[in-house]
């Protein structure tokens, strides 16, 4: 196989993989690394490299939308980022001195509880709480757009929150993944914020958090440009249609096999990883 | 734009209209030198057969903002595309830069600092690192 037709190969299955990634909600980041390492057989380093990039390019597309939309809360995305950075920083160092093996099994973990996540029944109406007063002082309270009006909201637990994502922050720079799965049970989970502000405000806040390990994977030389150019231009292209296409498809049926994919995936990467074959 | 107080809580859409500009600029811009860059190392270098399956890191050049820079005037296909990668990794830094001047302007000094911050953790990866 040559480069052109390795090339275009990685492109078509970039594409699938953003698309179905913008359709569901999941994310495509999260099975470009099991397909690169797997099917492939691209060694992880080159993989979570890969899957950072293009996590940056959907990260920061969908969000040009969202913001304008005014569901994002750009102060708690902010405050937030300082957990997450530096969480990403930490885990792109732990990503250099850690096995390729363990990698595999944590990045299967990960896979496996996404998949669980996603099949999470999500509080659409949370109750409303009064902000505490660390939020009051840090003035993250915020509004959303329900029905031609507004619809405000407090928010509550912010140590927790702040704690959970800088965990989230590590998992990305360990594992080249959004982890917007962490970031928004942080926020609606921990924080009380309501699902569709903590959806669009996690986006907000990946591509911020991919950049900090980005800095990392490049002087690592994990970010290969002969790789990443068909893995970002395809999930790119691919996300952006997923993302039209998300206002008219029946996502329910698409969420349960993209889950069952994304579960198998991690199962084959945490043998795989146990074994040492990746 | 003064920091009135009688602005309501949460309440930043001209600020959210710039970032969601800003971004897509951003986005589409880096994807077309990442493309440019792509063709031209397909149509140089596409016989070439791949190898990815033992991690030996990129070639030098390829890792440092000056080297990339420098291959990326000279016209190295592998160096424009990662000149688009950098451009991409620059948008959402762009972004936090522009909130700093952004919340200055609102005299709001509390998220400058707060994005201050944030900038300072990204340009210790990107640059001090």
């Amino acid at each position: 196989m040559n480069t052109i037709e390795f090339s275009l190969l990685i492109a078509v299955a970039s594409l699938v993989a953003g698309f179905l990634g913008a359709l569901t909600g999941l994310g495509g980041g999260v099975v470009i690394v099991p397909l690169l390492a797997m099917v492939f057989k691209v060694d992880i380093h080159y993989a979570i490299g890969a899957s950072l990039v293009s996590v940056i390019a959907t990260s920061s597309g969908a969000a040009a939308a969202y913001v304008r939309e005014g569901y994002s809360n750009i102060r708690v995305g902010m405050f937030l980022e300082i957990a997450t950075t530096v969480g990403a920083i930490f885990g792109a160092f732990l990503a250099t001195s850690t096995p390729t093996h363990a990698i595999a099994v944590v990045f299967g973990v990960v896979l496996l509880l996404s998949a669980g996540a996603s099949t999470r029944k999500r509080s659409e109406a949370p109750a409303k709480l009064p902000a505490d007063r660390l939020a009051g002082w840090l003035r993250l309270e915020g509004s959303y757009p329900v029905d031609g009006g507004k619809q405000s909201y407090g928010v509550r637990r912010v140590p927790l929150g702040f704690g959970l994502m800088f965990g989230a922050g590590t998992l990305s720079g360990l594992l080249g993944i959004g982890s917007g799965a962490v970031k928004v049970l942080a926020m609606d989970e921990a924080m009380g914020i309501p699902f569709k502000v903590s959806t669009t405000t996690s986006n907000f806040m990946i591509g911020v958090t991919a950049a900090a390990s980005a800095g990392i994977y490049l002087s690592r030389g994990y970010i290969d440009p002969g790789l990443d150019m068909p893995v970002t231009l395809g999930v790119l292209a691919g996300s952006l249609v997923g993302a039209r296409l998300l206002v008219v498809a029946k996502t329910k049926v698409i969420r349960i096999v993209f889950a069952v994919v994304i579960a198998s995936l991690g199962l084959e990467m945490i043998f795989n990883g146990i074994t040492g074959r990746l | 734009m003064g920091a009135e107080a009688t602005k309501s809580p949460g309440d930043d859409s001209a600020l959210d209209a710039k970032i969601g500009i800003l971004l897509q600029v951003g986005v589409f811009s880096s994807a077309a030198v990442i493309l440019l860059g792509g063709v031209l190392s397909l149509i140089r270098q596409g016989r070439d057969v791949p190898n990815y399956s033992a991690f030996h890191g990129v070639p030098d050049g390829l890792n440092t903002l000056s080297g990339i820079a420098a291959g990326a005037v000279h016209g190295h296909a592998l160096a424009m595309i990662q000149f688009g990668i950098l451009m991409l990794i620059a948008t959402p830094v762009a972004r936090v830069i522009f909130s700093v001047f952004a919340f200055l302007a609102e005299r709001d000094y509390l998220y400058v600092a707060i994005s201050a911050i944030v900038l300072a953790v990204l340009c210790y990866s990107l640059i001090a690192h």
